[in-house]
């Protein structure tokens, strides 16, 4: 992989995710408020659901909280799967008609979900104040581990995004993927539910660490472990990688076939 | 300057298409999938795919500084080339070397986004065609001149006019600045003054010492702005050479003048009111023996053979344009000049046209012909006559053989004045 020509194309990587955020908020009312109202509604149905009717235990923090902590990381991960897998196919104007290292898109389109989570995480300190809740030193985990996530959402995204050139069945997939990847995840309820004889299988699941690691940084208690985190970044390496690797081998064939 | 910046070695491209779907792959992985199954007819169904051969062994060089023109009919291979160039697209076979930064616009307004205002659209473009932001900062001041736009740039896109939106599109890919600028039919686009403005632009370019590869279909460009021309047909190249003579074999050999193989009496495609039709051309000696081609400098006489529906009763008047194989007109030759009125003509005749000394250098000229009676358009038939003209003796001792002296002779004397 030439790193160099990569990096001498930065500034359009800057500008291609400048203008995802930029329009993805144009003509709307309520502009960045989305960004907070859409994590906030979600966890909101996950406590009344989760928390209140189906009396799901939350590790002792309120459930809204909790879930918010949950569904902080975890849109963060789903929403730069879902720009980045379909960034080929809705490029393809210009992977047509312009010559960039391909791997610019989907890394381009999943940074820029970065600024919804940033302000997101910002809200979030509102939601403290509401329930009195402390901040402890462990917040300051939360760098590596959002870029723990994006990595993996970007590996995951070169695998979805190459293949959904040849076929679109990949880009029709994705919502399905991003679904079921959710409920094998810890955002609604808590790892600690999950059966003991399915702990290990579950641990696979490279965003059981991340999310738990987002909680246990949040709200200053929780399921912390290294050995997860370390899963989590095996894992999150051994996708991307790969990813790029097979990324780079059909890239050759895109302008041809989209 | 004798460095290369181009070089291309038997390249090859090769496109398989599915005649069923038109797709250039199989688009689902439900058809791959039933592939794997019905292997054993797979070979079958792959000898069903056709291979279209979009590049076909082109071999050449283009050194640093040329300005190449790159001309055939659509589907030669033209943008398939710029596209293999650029790196956008991987050729089957041989290879392409680029030395130096490239520079490519095989569309106006690559990336551009509606919903964005001017300056950011500037700013997106730019970087899409491989600028440096510091780049697009320089020369902001100088696209937003250049397009026009003025007031306009913090606007969106979407309530610009297709003319300024375009005018935007270019004068963001004018500032491009690369060692080598690839460049696909893209003046063909706004007013007749903005073009004039590209071509101004393209011209600089051209003469600042770039290597340029131009695809474009409107020749008189091409000419103007290009040294050399290359001609593709059907994925091959089919010339290679000086421009004006690669502009013109194409334009004979591809079928553009294609008319004037046709018998002229047989021609449907013209104009006035029909009480005169010109049926036939000769060029004729100053003995009536007939000539294949008029020469530079001898007398010789145009014969025009027309057909009425009776007796014409008026005065006629025949004209005569000549023109180069790009439509100009370089001469217009008429019995109105010259005053002589053809007065009451029979149904069938033939008219000459005489000239003392044919004025024009050797080369390939098309006649655009037409008859008025009494004022009225009676015949109009464009490229109704492919003349050839060779060297002849016009000049007592050397005769003007480049292309660069131009078209013209003219009879003309040196002294020095006491």
């Amino acid at each position: 992989m030439s790193l160099r020509e990569l990096w001498s194309y930065r500034d359009l990587f800057w500008i291609l995710a400048w203008r995802d955020v930029k329009l993805r908020y144009k003509q709307t009312a309520l502009g960045v408020t989305w960004v907070i109202l859409q994590p906030i509604l979600t966890s909101g149905i996950f406590a009344v659901i989760f928390g209140f009717l189906a009396e799901l235990p939350s590790d002792g923090s309120p459930y809204m909280l909790f879930a918010f902590a949950g569904t902080l990381p975890w849109t963060l991960f789903a929403q730069s799967l879902q720009r980045a897998g379909t960034s080929l196919v809705s490029g393809r104007e210009l992977v047509s008609k312009v010559y960039f290292p391909r791997l610019i898109l989907p890394i381009a389109s999943s940074f820029s979900v970065l600024v919804d989570f940033l302000v997101g995480l910002a809200s979030i300190s509102v939601l403290f104040l509401i329930y009195q809740v402390p901040l402890t030193w462990n917040i300051l985990a939360i760098p590596g581990l959002v870029l723990a996530n994006l990595l993996i959402a970007v590996g995951v995204s070169f695998w979805v995004s190459a293949f959904s050139v040849h076929y679109r069945d990949f880009i029709y997939a994705l919502p399905f993927l991003v679904q079921a990847w959710m409920y094998a995840s810890p955002v609604a309820y808590a790892s600690s539910i999950v059966p003991e004889e399915w702990s290990v299988l579950y641990s696979l699941n490279p965003m059981v660490g991340i999310i738990e690691g987002f909680r246990w940084s949040l709200l200053g208690h929780g399921l912390f472990s290294w050995l997860s985190i370390g899963i989590s970044l095996a894992v999150g390496l051994l996708v991307f990688f790969s990813g790029a690797l097979v990324f780079r081998r059909i890239e050759r064939g895109f302008a041809d076939v989209i | 300057m004798n460095n290369l910046a181009i070089s291309i070695k038997n390249l090859c491209k090769v496109y398989r298409i599915d005649p069923a779907t038109g797709n250039t792959a199989s688009q689902t992985l439900q058809e791959d999938l039933m592939g794997l199954v019905k292997r054993p007819l797979r070979r079958l169904a792959s000898s069903v795919k056709q291979e279209v051969w979009a590049l076909k062994d082109i071999s050449f060089d283009v050194r640093a500084g040329e300005v190449v023109g790159l001309i055939g009919r659509n589907g030669a291979g033209k943008s398939t080339l710029l596209k293999v160039l650029s790196r956008i697209t991987e050729p089957t076979s041989g290879y392409a070397d680029i030395f130096g930064r490239v520079g490519s616009l095989l569309e106006v307004g690559t990336g551009f986004h509606t919903e964005l205002t001017g300056r950011e659209n500037i700013y997106l473009s730019g970087a899409i065609l491989g600028m440096r932001k510091i780049e697009i900062d320089r020369k902001f001041d100088l696209i937003v001149d250049f397009s026009g736009v003025g007031k306009y740039i913090e606007t969106p896109v979407k309530r610009y006019s297709s003319g300024m939106a375009v005018r935007l599109a270019f004068a963001v890919a004018a500032h491009l600045d690369p060692e080598i600028l690839l460049v696909d039919e893209v003046l063909a686009v706004g007013d007749a003054a903005f073009q004039k403005k590209c071509l101004g632009k393209m011209g600089e370019v051209a003469e600042g010492g770039r290597t340029v590869v131009f695809v474009s279909h409107n020749m008189a460009a091409i000419t103007s702005l290009c040294k050399r021309g290359v001609w593709l047909e059907e994925g091959c190249v089919q010339a290679d050479g000086p421009v004006r003579q690669v502009v013109q074999d194409y334009l004979v050999m591809a079928g553009e003048l294609d008319e004037t193989k046709t018998n002229l009496a047989s021609r449907t495609d013209r104009g006035g009111d029909g009480r005169l039709r010109f049926t036939e051309f000769q060029v004729r000696n100053r003995d009536g023996a007939p000539l294949s081609s008029a020469v530079s400098g001898e007398p010789v006489d145009l014969v025009l053979s027309y057909q009425a529906q009776g007796d014409i009763f008026g005065t006629t008047s025949i004209h005569f344009w000549i023109c180069d194989a790009f439509g100009k007109c370089l001469i217009s030759l008429s019995s109105l000049f010259t005053g002589e009125d053809l007065v009451n003509l029979p149904a069938r005749g033939q008219i000459a046209l005489h000239v003392p000394r044919f004025p024009l250098r050797e080369g390939r000229y098309f006649v655009d012909l037409g008859a008025d009676i009494d004022g009225v358009k009676a015949d109009r038939v464009l490229k109704a006559i492919q003349l050839d003209v060779t060297t002849g003796a016009y000049y007592p001792v050397q005769q003007p053989a480049h292309p660069k002296d131009g078209d013209f002779l003219i009879e003309h004397s040196w002294r020095l004045l006491e």
